[in-house]
C-alpha cells in the first residue's frame, strides 16, 4: 500500500511538473502573440524620429499563423531585450541574478518561466499593444483579393484600412535603390502594403539564422541535460490526488483473461511452461560401453571418402617448377572448372604476412558438405595389377627356332606394285607377277632375275603346279589366264610339263561352261616366251589355285551378281565347269584341300568348305571379320587361316568349331596375304603396315592339345607407297625362309 | 508353360531403391527437412549398379537411396521433432498475425528441441569410428569458429564451435599429438595422430569472410548441429582418457601465474577464462594430480612371423616419434605481434616450447620481449628495429619445415629479411620415379646426418644423379628401339641399292675391297634389345581385355613419367635463369 501511495505521490508531482511546464510553454506561445503587440512600441522607442505611429503599424498581428519560425524567435528575442531593458531601468538588484541565468541557458528557463508566470498581470497591465494595433481582421488569404480595392481589410470594429498612398513609378524604385542607403534591408509587407526597414538587430538575426544557427546568441545548445524523471523515488507524491476506485477492486477483465487461460490448460491447449533443459550442451560419455552389435546398414556404409591431402601446388611458397606459367595459366582459365587438373591457381608469396585469404574458403567447404549428403555413392573396386602380369607367358622365340630373322636378299626389277609371287616346288625359282605387265622368274639364291615374260597387262596372281614332275605356272591376268612351261628345270621335267599341254587335240569339248571358257593356244613369240595355253574368261580373273596332284586349276572372277564365280579347269584334258549353281556372294579366294577332296571358298564375311566328292557343303567358317583378303590352308588340312582387311587374322581349327579358335590383330592395317610353312610349324602374314609378321604355330597330331600360336618375328623393310605395304608373301617349300612382294617393287627375302 | 507371367520391376534391384521424392512422401517430410534428416542420420543416395533397372526401365536422372535406409529413418524420434516445429511454427505465425504477443512469448518458450546423442552413438557404434569421421568436424568447427557474430548463424554456434576448437587443440597440446603442419594458400593444415588415427584439419587465415551469396547456410548449419554434438563427445572422451578435467580447467600453477595479470580488460570472468584457455598458454589441471610423466616401459614381444628387422625398423620409428615428441623443447619463444599467434602457440607447445607474445595481443602471456633467456623470436618483418644479440630472429615458415622435417633445421635460411626457402607439402610421399623437389633431397641429407658444409657438392651430385635418372626414364619411355633397328635397316638397304645400282650400271664392277670395319656389339645391349621385342610379341599376344586395361596402365605411367620430366625441365630451366641473373649482377658489380 505504501508504495503504491509512494507511486501515486511520483505521479501527481510528475503530473503538476508537466502541468507547470505546459503553462511555461503556453506563456512562450502567449509571448509569442504578444509580440506583435510589443514590437511597434520597441520601434517608436528605436527609431523615434521619422517612424511615428504608422512605423507602429507595419507588422499585423494576423501574420501570426503565416509567421516563419524566424519570426517567432525574433519576437521571442525582442521581447526578451525589451524586458531586460526594462528591469535596467528599474534598476532592479535581481536583473543581476537573472542575466546570469540567462547566459546560463536553458536549467534557468524554468525557473524563469515560473517568475513570470509570477510576474504575468503585470506584464499585460504595461501592454498597451492592443491600443496601438490596427489589426488587420481578413484572416490568412491572399493578399492579391484585394488588389482591386482601395482598401487593405478591416480593423476590430470593421472599418476598412485603406491602402497607403504609393506612387512610386519603376523610376522611383530605382532611385530609391540608389539613393537609400538602407533600401537592401528594406522589405515590403503585403498585409499592410508598407515598407520596413529592418533594425541592425533583425539584419544580424536573419544572418544567424541563414547560416543555421540558432537565433539567439546567448543560447547555449551544448549545454548539460537535466533528468527531471530520474530513477531515484521523490519525497512527495507528484499529485496528491486519492487512489481510484478501481485500483481497489479486482479487475474483470482480468478476470475473462485467467478464465481464458485456465479453460485453455484444461483442453490441454495451452501446456505450462517447460523445464529449462541445460542437458543439450551437455557432454558425458557416449561410448562408456561399448556394444560391437553392429547394425545391419553398417554393413552396407559406404564411408565417404576423406578430401584428399594438399600437395605442394597448395603452399603458399611453393618450389618454383610448381608455379604455372603462361601457357598453363591461359589453359587453366580456358579451362571448364570441371576439367581443370587444379581447382586453384598456385601463388608464390615472398612471407607470410602477405598471404591473403582464400575466396573459396567457404564454397569449398559447402561443396564437401553437398558431397556428404548428396553424392550418390557407389563401391568401386579397383583394379591393382601389376601390368607385368597382364603380358602372357608365351614360350621364348629363341626355343622355337628356325624361322626367318633377317632380311637377307631383295630381288629389283619389276617396275610396278608386284601382286603376287609364287615358289616353285623345287624351292630354286622364283615366280613373280607384276602390275608392269611382266611375270619375271628369278634364282632364289642369287637373286638373279632369270627371265622376264611380258604377258600385256597387270598380272594378278601367279601360282606354280605343286607337283614336282612338271614345271608349269598359272598367271592371271584381265579376264585370262596363262599357262607358262618357263623351262627352268632339267630336260625331262619340261618335256613331261609340254606333254601335259600338248597332248589334248583329241579332247572333245564338254558341253556347260565350256561356252563361257575358251582354250587356245600361244603361237609365235608368246610361244617362244613359253606360254602355252591361254584360257579366256568371260570375266577379270583375280586368282587362281593349283590342286596339289597339279591337274587341276581353280580361278575366281568375283562378281556380286553372277553365280559364275569360280571355275575349275582340268589342264589335262581342256576342260573346264562351274561348280557352283548359287551365287552365295562375293568370293574372295578358293584353295584346294591339300590331301582330300575338298574345295575351301572364301566370301567377303565367311569360308565354305565343299566335298567336291559329294558335291555339297560340309562346313561354314565364320570369320568374324568385315572382309576377307586372303586365306591359307594347313598342309594337314585341319586349319585354315584368313587375313581380312580389317587388320585380322583368324586361325581356324576345323575340328574345334566354326568359330576362329584365335583372332590375332598384329597388324596396323589390312592384312593383304597369309601363308603356311609345308614342313614347319610357321604362318606369316603381310599387311599394309609394311611388316610381315612370322609367327610359329604348332598343330598337335592329338585331338585334345590346341595350336599352339606364338609370334616370333616382325619383319620389315618394305615401303609404304599408296597405303599399299606388303601385298603377298608366301614361303620356301623345304627352308625357313619367307619371301615377301610389295608395293614398292621388291621382293625381299627373309632367312 | 503355366503360371503366372512374371512382371518387370518386381523384384530384385528395383525393390532394393527408392527415388528421392518417393522417400519424402513417404516419410511425410517437406524437402528442407528431408534434407536435415538425412545430413544428421548420414543418410546418403546410392548409385545402383544397373540404373535402368532400378529405374523401371527410364533412363532419366534420379538419386536413389537405398529402401532400407529410408525404412530405418521411419523409426526415428526427430522425424516427430520435425513435425512439432512445424506445428510450432504455425502457431507462431497465427499468434503473431493476431497480434497476441503473450502467447508469442508463451510459444517461443516452448520451442521444440532435439538432441543429436543417440544419432552420434549410431552412427559411430565404437569410439574409433567416431574419430575416423571427424576430419569433416574439425574443418567445420574450425571455419564456423572463425565467422563474425554477425547474421550468418546464431552466436551461440559460434561461441560453442570455438569453446569446443579450443577444447580439441588443448587436448592435443597435451597429448603432443601433431604430427605435420602445412601453410596453404586456403589456411593451415594440421595432421595429428590420435590413437592410432590420423586426422587432417584445416584452418582458414584469421580474416573476415566475404561470405558468397551462392552458399546455403542452412546446410551448413544442420552440418554444424551434428559435428559439434559429434566433437563434444568426443572431446570428452579424450579429456578423460588422458584423466584430464573435463571442462577443461587450466592448471593451478598457471592460473595462479595467469590471476596476476589484469583482468579489468574483461568484463565477465568466465568470458575472460575462456580466452584464457584458448590462449593456448597454460597446461591443463588432470583429474588425479599424479607425479610428473610416470611413462611405463612398454614390454616388447615379438609377434610370430616378424622377424628381427621388422621389429627394428618399429622401434626405431618409435624413438623418432619421441624425439620428433621433444623437438622444440628448452626454446623459449617470444611471438612478435605480426604473426599468426594462435598457430605457432599451438605447434610450438605441441612440440614443448616455452612460448609468450605481446601483452596486448593476447591474455595470457608469460614473460615479456625484454626475458634475456629468450631463444628464439618470431618476427616476420623485414627487419626489426631493437635486437638482442642472444636470441635468434626467424621467420615463422621455420617453425612450420622444422616440424614437416622432424630436426631443427638451420636458422640462417629463415633470418629476417632472407629470401624463403620454398615450403613443402610433408603429406605428399614421393614413389619411385616421381619427381622430388630438390628442397626435399636437401632436406632428406639433412635427416641422413650429413654436413651441412658439403651441401651444396652434395646438390650438384643429387642433380646430376637426377638427370641420369631422367635419361633412363626417357628411355624406358620411348621404347623405341625399333625406330633404330630401323635407321639400320634403312641404311644397310641403302648400301644394297649403292651396290646394285652399280652392278646394274655395267659389268665393269669397280672392284675394290675396302676394309671393312668391325661392329663392337654390345652383348648387353643385344639381349636387353632381345627382351624388349620378346615383351613387344608377347604384347600382340594379349586377349583384347587385358590389352585395353595393360595399355591404360601404362598410360598412366607414361603420363607420370612426363610430368615429372616436365617439372624438372621447368625447375632447371628456373634454376639456369637464376645462375644467369646471379652473374649479371656479379659483373655489374
Amino acid at each position: 500500500m505504501r508504495r503504491k501511495e509512494e507511486q501515486r505521490e511520483n505521479m501527481s508531482k510528475a503530473k503538476e511538473k508537466s502541468v507547470r511546464k505546459r503553462s511555461g510553454e503556453e506563456e512562450q506561445e502567449e509571448e509569442i502573440f504578444s509580440f506583435s503587440s510589443k514590437q511597434p512600441a520597441e520601434e517608436e522607442e528605436e527609431g523615434g524620429e521619422g517612424g511615428g505611429r504608422r512605423g507602429g503599424r507595419r507588422i499585423c498581428p494576423t501574420a501570426r499563423t503565416a509567421c516563419s519560425p524566424a519570426w517567432r524567435i525574433l519576437g521571442v528575442t525582442v521581447r526578451r531585450r525589451r524586458r531586460r531593458r526594462e528591469e535596467e531601468e528599474e534598476g532592479d538588484v535581481k536583473s543581476g541574478d537573472e542575466e546570469e541565468t540567462a547566459q546560463q541557458g536553458a536549467p534557468s528557463v524554468l525557473k524563469e518561466q515560473e517568475e513570470e508566470g509570477g510576474e504575468k498581470e503585470d506584464e499585460y497591465e504595461n501592454d498597451t499593444s492592443d491600443e496601438e494595433d490596427i489589426r488587420n481582421t481578413v484572416g490568412n488569404v491572399p493578399m492579391e483579393w484585394y488588389r482591386d480595392f482601395p482598401h487593405l481589410g478591416y480593423d476590430l470594429d470593421g472599418r476598412k484600412i485603406y491602402k497607403p498612398i504609393r506612387s512610386q513609378d519603376e523610376l522611383d524604385h530605382f532611385l530609391d535603390k540608389m539613393e537609400n542607403p538602407d533600401y537592401w534591408r528594406t522589405v515590403h509587407d503585403k498585409q499592410t502594403g508598407s515598407d520596413i526597414t529592418l533594425s541592425e538587430e533583425q539584419v544580424a538575426l536573419v544572418r544567424r539564422l541563414q547560416s543555421g544557427r540558432f537565433g539567439d546568441v546567448d543560447f547555449n545548445e551544448y549545454q548539460p541535460t537535466v533528468e527531471y524523471f530520474s530513477r531515484d523515488v521523490m519525497l512527495h507524491p507528484v499529485t496528491n490526488r486519492p487512489a481510484d476506485k478501481r485500483s481497489f477492486i479486482p479487475s474483470l477483465i482480468e478476470k475473462e483473461k485467467v478464465s481464458k487461460l485456465v479453460h485453455a490448460i484444461k483442453m490441454g491447449w495451452i501446456k505450462p511452461r517447460r523445464v529449462e533443459d541445460d542437458s543439450r550442451g551437455r557432454y558425458y560419455d557416449l561410448w562408456a560401453s561399448e556394444d560391437s552389435s553392429i547394425l545391419a546398414r553398417h554393413k552396407m556404409h559406404l564411408p565417404a571418402p576423406k578430401i584428399p591431402l594438399p600437395g605442394h601446388q597448395e603452399s603458399y611458397n611453393p618450389p618454383p617448377e610448381f608455379l604455372f606459367n603462361e601457357e598453363e595459366r591461359a589453359l587453366w582459365e580456358q579451362q571448364d572448372a570441371a576439367d581443370r587438373k587444379l581447382p586453384f591457381v598456385p601463388r608464390k608469396f615472398s612471407s607470410l604476412r602477405s598471404v591473403p585469404a582464400f575466396p573459396r574458403f567457404v564454397h569449398e567447404r559447402f561443396e564437401r558438405c553437398l558431397d556428404l549428403y548428396l553424392c550418390p555413392r557407389q563401391r568401386k573396386m579397383r583394379v591393382n595389377v601389376d601390368p607385368e602380369d597382364l603380358i602372357p607367358k608365351l614360350p621364348k622365340p629363341r626355343d622355337l627356332q628356325p624361322f626367318p630373322t633377317t632380311q637377307s636378299l631383295v630381288y629389283r626389277g619389276h617396275s610396278g606394285l608386284i601382286r603376287s609371287i609364287s615358289v616353285s616346288p623345287t624351292g630354286q625359282w622364283l615366280a613373280s607377277g607384276s602390275d608392269d605387265g611382266s611375270v619375271r622368274f628369278w634364282e632364289v639364291c642369287s637373286s638373279r632375275c632369270l627371265k622376264t615374260v611380258q604377258v600385256g597387262g597387270a598380272v594378278r596372281s601367279v601360282t606354280w603346279n605343286p607337283n614336282t614332275a612338271v614345271c608349269l605356272l598359272a598367271v592371271a591376268l584381265d579376264s585370262r589366264v596363262l599357262l607358262l612351261s618357263p623351262s627352268l628345270a632339267d630336260r625331262q621335267v619340261v618335256s613331261a610339263s609340254e606333254l601335259l599341254l600338248s597332248d589334248k587335240e583329241g579332247a572333245e569339248p564338254v558341253q556347260g561352261a565350256e561356252s563361257l571358257v575358251t582354250w587356245s593356244e600361244a603361237e609365235g613369240e608368246e610361244l617362244n616366251e613359253g606360254i602355252r595355253l591361254k584360257i579366256q574368261h568371260p570375266k577379270a580373273v583375280h586368282q587362281v589355285a593349283w590342286h596339289a596332284k597339279g591337274d587341276y586349276l581353280a580361278s575366281v572372277m568375283p562378281d556380286h551378281s553372277s553365280h559364275l564365280q569360280v571355275l575349275i579347269h582340268q589342264v589335262s584334258r581342256r576342260r573346264s565347269q562351274n561348280p557352283f549353281r548359287r551365287n552365295k556372294g562375293l568370293v574372295q579366294r578358293v584353295s584346294f584341300h591339300p590331301l582330300r577332296p575338298y574345295f575351301f571358298v572364301a566370301t567377303q564375311r565367311s569360308v565354305r568348305i565343299y566335298n567336291l566328292l559329294k558335291q555339297e557343303m560340309t562346313k561354314k567358317l565364320q570369320a568374324n571379320a568385315k572382309w576377307i583378303s586372303s586365306m591359307a590352308v594347313h598342309p594337314g588340312g585341319d586349319h585354315v587361316i584368313c587375313g581380312s582387311y580389317d587388320c585380322r587374322l583368324s586361325w581356324f581349327d576345323l575340328d574345334l568349331s566354326t568359330k576362329p579358335y584365335r583372332m590375332l590383330r598384329h597388324h596396323k592395317k589390312a592384312v593383304r596375304g597369309v601363308a603356311y610353312h609345308r614342313f614347319y610349324p610357321l604362318f606369316a602374314s603381310a599387311s599394309d603396315d609394311g611388316s610381315v609378321i612370322v609367327c610359329h604355330g604348332t598343330v598337335y597330331n592329338d585331338l585334345l592339345q590346341n595350336p599352339l600360336i606364338v609370334p616370333v618375328k616382325v619383319l620389315r623393310g618394305h615401303a609404304v607407297s599408296q597405303d599399299l605395304g606388303v601385298l603377298d608373301v608366301t614361303f620356301h617349300p623345304s627352308q625357313p625362309w619367307v619371301f615377301s612382294s610389295g608395293a614398292d617393287a621388291t621382293i625381299r627375302l627373309y632367312t | 508353360m503355366g503360371g503366372l507371367q512374371k512382371k518387370k520391376f518386381e523384384r530384385g534391384s528395383a525393390t532394393n531403391y527408392i527415388t528421392r521424392n518417393k522417400a519424402r512422401k513417404k516419410l511425410q517430410l517437406s524437402l528442407p527437412d528431408f534434407r536435415r534428416l538425412c545430413i544428421l542420420k548420414g543418410i546418403y543416395p546410392h548409385e545402383p549398379k544397373h540404373k535402368k533397372k532400378v529405374n523401371k526401365g527410364s533412363t532419366a536422372p534420379r538419386t536413389f537411396y537405398l529402401l532400407k535406409d529410408i525404412r530405418f529413418l521411419l523409426h526415428e524420434p526427430i522425424v516427430g521433432k520435425f513435425r512439432d516445429y512445424k506445428v510450432f511454427v504455425r502457431k507462431l505465425r497465427k499468434a503473431y498475425g493476431k497480434s497476441e504477443w503473450t502467447s508469442v512469448e508463451r510459444l517461443r518458450e516452448n520451442k521444440p528441441t532435439y538432441k543429436l546423442d543417440h544419432i552420434i552413438k549410431e552412427r559411430y557404434p565404437t569410439f574409433i569410428d567416431a574419430l575416423r569421421d571427424i576430419d569433416d568436424a574439425l574443418c567445420m568447427c574450425f571455419l564456423f569458429s572463425t565467422f563474425a557474430r554477425t547474421g550468418k548463424c546464431h552466436v551461440q554456434t559460434i561461441q560453442l564451435c570455438r569453446r569446443l576448437t579450443v577444447e580439441w587443440m588443448n587436448y592435443i597440446i597435451t597429448s603432443r599429438a601433431l604430427r605435420k603442419v602445412f601453410l596453404s594458400i586456403k589456411g593451415i593444415y594440421y595432421q595429428v595422430e590420435v590413437m592410432g588415427q590420423l586426422i587432417t584439419w584445416l584452418v582458414p587465415y584469421q580474416f573476415a569472410h566475404d561470405h558468397p551469396t551462392d552458399v546455403d547456410y542452412r546446410v551448413m548449419a544442420t552440418f554444424t548441429e551434428l559435428y559439434t554434438t559429434l566433437l563434444g563427445f568426443v572431446n570428452f572422451r579424450l579429456y578423460h582418457s588422458l584423466n584430464l578435467v573435463y571442462p577443461p580447467k587450466l592448471d593451478g600453477k598457471a592460473e595462479a601465474e595467469l590471476k596476476e595479470e589484469d583482468e579489468e580488460g574483461y568484463a565477465m570472468n568466465s568470458e575472460s577464462y575462456s580466452e584464457k584457455l584458448s590462449a593456448l598458454g597454460g597446461s591443463l589441471a588432470r583429474v588425479v594430480s599424479a607425479g610428473e610423466e610416470e611413462e611405463a616401459e612398454v614390454d616388447q614381444f615379438p609377434v610370430e612371423g616378424e622377424d628381427m628387422e621388422k621389429m627394428e625398423a618399429r622401434e626405431k620409428e618409435q624413438k623418432e616419434l619421441e624425439a620428433q615428441k621433444r623437438l622444440f623443447e628448452g626454446l623459449k619463444v617470444f611471438l612478435n605481434r605480426e604473426v599468426p599467434r594462435e598457430s605457432l602457440a599451438f605447434i610450438l607447445r605441441c612440440f614443448g616450447a616455452e612460448v609468450s607474445w605481446d601483452k596486448s595481443v593476447c591474455i595470457g602471456s608469460t614473460f615479456d620481449v625484454t626475458d634475456e633467456t629468450i631463444t628464439h623470436q618470431i618476427v616476420d618483418r623485414p627487419n626489426a628495429e631493437k635486437q638482442y644479440i642472444n636470441r635468434y630472429y626467424i621467420q615463422p615458415q621455420w617453425v612450420y619445415d622444422c616440424v614437416n622435417a622432424k630436426i631443427l633445421l638451420p636458422v640462417q635460411d629463415y633470418f629476417l629479411g632472407v629470401t624463403l626457402p620454398p615450403h613443402l607439402s610433408p603429406f605428399v610421399e614421393e614413389k619411385e620415379g616421381d619427381y622430388i623437389p630438390p628442397e626435399k633431397l636437401k632436406i632428406m641429407a639433412l635427416k641422413r646426418g650429413e654436413k651441412s658444409a658439403q651441401e651444396e657438392e652434395e646438390e650438384e651430385e643429387e642433380e646430376e644423379e637426377g638427370e641420369g635418372e631422367e635419361e633412363e626414364e626417357d628411355e624406358d619411355e620411348d621404347a623405341e628401339e625399333d625406330e633404330d633397328e630401323e635407321e639400320e635397316d634403312v641404311a644397310e638397304e641403302m648400301n644394297l641399292k649403292k651396290m646394285e645400282k652399280q652392278r646394274s650400271q655395267g659389268k665393269s664392277l669397280s672392284v675394290k675391297v675396302t676394309p671393312g670395319k668391325v661392329k663392337a656389339e654390345n652383348p648387353a645391349r643385344l639381349e636387353q634389345e632381345e627382351k624388349a621385342e620378346e615383351k613387344r610379341l608377347a604384347i600382340m599376344m594379349m586377349k583384347k581385355k587385358e590389352k585395353y586395361l595393360y595399355d591404360k596402365i601404362m598410360f598412366g605411367k607414361k603420363r607420370k613419367i612426363r610430368e615429372a620430366n616436365k617439372l624438372a625441365a621447368k625447375r632447371k630451366a628456373h634454376d639456369d635463369a637464376e645462375k644467369v641473373a646471379k652473374k649479371k649482377k656479379a659483373k655489374k658489380q
